[in-house]
């Protein structure tokens, strides 16, 4: 037994003191009240039978009569399972029989959960100590109850799946029988209660099904998208290019057809409102449409004549991780190309210097050969495959929102202060989101909804339809990166320097490996302003800066004559026993633990197989270690990917055959924005608007083969939602390099435009 | 406009509906009779999350107008099977194949019409049938595991 300093878990059960207990309600209950009957009943009944009364424990636990316990998930599900993980680590410290555990989706609760936020791959890493708390904390009280009701010491009992036991009397009692007397036991406290050794975990590390597979598989409403609310309209927002605002809306044709209730203008923020972090919007003031139906309104839509005119350079407070920030919003109409050519123009001129160890100009001015590349990546669109929607029901007294949200607290001051309301009369429902990939931590879409719902006092769903979802902003950013390596006459590496920039942010991570490994280092970054607007994207700046570092590693060590793991484990090795600098942000042993794992399972020492050509990259980032080896064959002019090797310390594996899912779906998403992902501008107005200009990889474009491997240790679990995505563009440009002969610089690397040339 | 009634049978099922005969299939089953599990993805059959099926055939019913149905039989991913025991779900289940799950409704409808056709593909034709639906997720991988063990639970 082991104990965990944490009060998160303690206050879950605080915080639950004198709050009415409004959550029991099971499964998909959120539908009750709308058109599409859910079946959950059904469904519950084939898999257990409801108890007559709950215990209520926690925020999290809820006890029946009959042993049944609903365990409540925290954190918004976007398709990373935490709607499974998370309460598997409930049911472990809890000792009960996975077979008898409900799940609920918590809705926004910040009174009652912690961190309702999913992203940057910080769900199971943040939520690990406090669910086991919680969880042992309520096992702790059943020993307790069953102690009482025996008149035997709590230390002489044991619990198993569910069951207390008292084995010298050889007495037994399930959770069930002793809930309701347990619920009021005074809460233990935290040293009290103790944690589970890693060794005897029964659910953790043993795959389970995600709890809402069922569902997806039968068409079941699950999504933001499908509900349909009695007297719900729907609504349809109409915007600007980049760079413009709405001038005029000509509403005459619009406004009689037929379906169409209304039709007018909202500000969604009044321009004088200090943002709170992430009210990233491309648009305040944005025309609407309103109807009866989602085909009527999408016709309304087409038929608006909206004249723009162009914004003038402009500015806004948000607030942000350190404080207050001022955000210039310049005038004009942006085109890639332009951006192209700036990005050029100051990737020659030195950044701001991020860190610098030993003296690099030194180094390079001695240097007998200097090897330098220039990387650059374009903007990239998220689409998440449900457009972007939301719910919302405003009344005089609260606003009802259903939304796809990764980070309802994110907002929710923003809806109070806009619309008017105490925040705490803001109720965000938490639905299964058809992706996130950083798009929706960001919450404009519940702040249109909201206000438009409060204009035409009605229930509303507001629909983008796929062109606005794709053209409305928040995209990845468009980036560049400058890796220069000093070689003395013996081929020996003695200086590394990176510059990196990008429009509006740097991507460079300047205490990531290779520093820390190599005597004289320089990382600079430099940004431009811009009216694009840009947001998280699956592991932000990493996203680029992996597969701009790992390309170079491969040419590096191909330039020294050196194989590329062993040329990286030489640096890894370096950083572990004598590290330049201290503030490195990795552990050198548990990379090259990765890199080991990986060159083992590839069979990397074999040569290549006849026809087959492999690349390998590693990156760090969000707290796990990847090392991916990837294998193509080619097929006339296209690459074929063959096999992918993943080698992934993340410590603890919750559910395992789910981490091996999240792990293939970032490989095959990588390869996919490595080979056709691309936005692009012409004066202000993107360039793809839908699927059949904005490539996306497809089902035979993904490897026939992913190979998933994860570090055994008992280190306390970190995320994998990120981590294996960035590593795999590096894997496949050297891939590609060694089927090709040619070095890809500049993604995307399947385009119709020639490809640059080191 | 002139509004039209048109009488449909969707899984097994007579239904009427006055609407505009332009209304593409998606937005009849999704706005007028609640039937949600069929997905707007993109609106212009690009990606599969609408898919249905129209007869034996997986159709993007996103395209598809209503005046266009006639008397042909519509299937959707609630009318595939009675309790979601389909070969295609019962293997989409047992691989686990969903992360968001948005998509995967699109997928079942095209790996089931497929199978229906053609109960032992190759995989080209397998890649053939199932490249028109994207998944961001990336699932791939999974969902051609999972449309091979669903046919050879159909062989067997």
């Amino acid at each position: 037994m082991t104990h965990v300093k944490t009060q998160i878990g303690r206050r879950a059960f605080l915080k639950n003191t004198g709050l009415a207990s409004g959550g029991l309600i099971i499964g998909f209950s959120w539908l009750n009240s709308c058109k599409p009957k859910a079946v959950p009943e059904k469904e519950m009944e084939l898999a257990l039978k409801m108890p007559k009364e709950w215990s209520e424990f926690n925020s999290y636990i809820k006890i029946g009569e009959n042993g049944v316990v609903t365990l409540m998930a925290p954190n918004p599900e976007f398709g990373s399972n935490v709607k499974t993980s998370l309460p598997m680590i409930l049911a472990e410290e809890l000792d009960v029989d996975w077979k008898m555990v409900l799940i609920e989706q918590a809705n926004f609760h910040p009174e009652k959960f912690d961190r309702q936020f999913t992203g940057g791959s910080q769900g199971i890493r943040t939520g690990w100590p406090g669910l086991r708390v919680a969880g042992a904390t309520a096992r702790q009280m059943l020993l307790m109850a069953a102690a009482q009701q025996w008149n035997v010491p709590v230390n002489e009992l044991t619990t198993n799946n569910g069951t207390v036991y008292h084995k010298t009397t050889g007495q037994e009692i399930g959770y069930g029988e002793l809930a309701s007397l347990a619920k009021d036991i005074t809460i233990p406290e935290e040293q009290e209660v103790p944690l589970k050794a890693v060794s005897d975990f029964k659910i953790v590390g043993v795959s389970k099904k995600n709890v809402d597979t069922k569902n997806i598989v039968t068409g079941k409403p699950l999504f933001t998208m499908d509900l349909q609310e009695e007297g719900m309209l729907v609504a349809m927002i109409a915007l600007p290019p980049f760079g413009m605002k709405i001038k005029s809306v000509d509403d005459s044709v619009a406004k009689s057809m037929p379906g169409i209730k209304d039709v007018f203008t909202i500000q969604t923020l009044q321009d004088d409102y200090e943002r709170n972090f992430f009210d990233t919007t491309t648009h305040t003031k944005i025309a609407v449409v309103v109807g009866n139906s989602t085909w009527e309104v999408m016709q309304a839509k087409k038929a608006l004549r909206m004249e723009w005119e162009e914004i003038s350079d402009s500015e806004f407070v948000m607030a942000g991780f350190r404080g207050k920030t001022t955000i210039k919003v310049p005038a004009g109409l942006e085109s890639t190309e332009e951006h192209n050519e700036k990005m050029k123009e100051m990737s020659l001129k030195k950044g701001n210097v991020l860190r610098r160890d030993g003296n690099p100009e030194e180094a390079f001015l001695n240097a007998d050969k200097v090897l330098e590349r220039t990387y650059t990546a374009p903007y990239l669109a998220h689409n998440c495959m449900e457009p972007v929607n939301c719910f919302a029901h405003v009344t005089e007294k609260e606003a009802v929102l259903y939304a796809p949200t990764q980070a309802p607290e994110l907002i929710s001051g923003t809806l109070a202060a806009r619309l008017g309301l105490p925040e705490e009369n803001i109720h965000i429902n938490l639905t299964r989101m058809g992706g996130g990939f950083g798009q929706r931590a960001y919450g404009h879409h519940l702040v249109e909804a909201a206000v438009i719902s409060q204009e035409i006092k009605a229930p509303v769903k507001l629909v983008y339809t796929r062109e606005d979802d794709m053209t409305y902003g928040i995209y990845r950013p468009t980036y560049t990166a400058t890796y220069r390596a000093a070689l003395d006459k013996d081929n020996n590496l003695i200086g590394f320097h990176v510059r990196g920039g990008g429009i509006p942010e740097h991507p460079v991570a300047a205490n990531r490996f290779p520093a820390g490994a190599i005597d004289n280092y320089l990382a600079e970054g430099w940004a431009l302003e811009s009216n694009i607007t840009i947001g998280a994207f699956r592991a932000p700046r990493s996203n680029f800066i992996a597969g701009a570092e790992q390309s170079f590693l491969d040419e590096l060590a191909e330039t020294m004559g050196k194989d590329p793991i062993d040329f990286r484990l030489e640096l890894l090795d370096r950083a572990a026993k004598n590290p330049v600098g201290e503030n490195n942000d990795y552990e050198a042993e548990r990379y090259a633990g990765v890199l080991e794992l990986v060159k083992e399972k590839s069979g990397w020492k074999q040569s290549e197989k006849p026809g087959i050509h492999r690349g390998v990259s590693a990156y760090f980032c969000h707290n796990s270690y990847v090392a991916q080896v990837l294998e193509l064959s080619m097929d006339s002019e296209m690459p074929k990917m063959e096999k992918v090797t993943a080698a992934i310390d993340c410590g603890i594996v919750i559910n395992p055959d789910f981490a091996t899912n999240m792990a293939e779906g970032g490989i095959v998403d990588g390869i996919g924005n490595a080979m056709f992902g691309e936005m692009s501008f012409t004066n202000g107005v993107p360039d793809h608007k839908n699927f059949d200009t904005y490539r996306m990889i497809r089902f035979k474009e993904a490897p026939e083969t992913i190979d998933v491997h994860f570090v055994e240790n008992d280190t306390d679990p970190t995320g994998l939602g990120e981590p294996p995505f960035p590593p795999i563009f590096g894997a496949l440009a050297n891939a590609l390099y060694k089927a090709t002969g040619r070095r890809h610089y500049r993604q995307p690397f399947i385009t119709d435009k020639p490809s640059l040339v080191g | 406009m002139i509004m039209e009634t048109f009488t449909l049978k969707i899984n097994g099922t007579t239904k009427s509906i006055e609407v505009d005969p332009t209304t593409p299939m998606l937005w009849v089953l999704r706005d007028h009779f609640n039937m949600v599990g069929t997905k707007f993805g993109c609106g212009i059959a690009q990606c599969g999350a609408c898919t249905v099926h129209l007869g034996d055939n997986a159709v993007r019913s996103c395209q598809l107008p209503i005046s266009a149905v006639g008397d042909q039989d519509i299937t959707t991913i609630e009318g595939l099977s009675e309790n979601g025991d389909h070969p295609v779900q019962k293997a989409w289940l047992e691989i686990d194949v969903p992360q968001c799950g948005y998509c995967q409704a699109g997928q079942i409808m095209t790996a089931s019409a497929l199978l229906k056709k053609n109960p032992n593909p190759s995989d080209e034709e397998i890649e053939g049938a199932m490249n028109g639906n994207i998944c961001r997720c990336g699932t791939y991988t999974r969902i051609k595991k999972a449309v091979k063990m669903a046919a050879n639970s159909e062989l067997s």
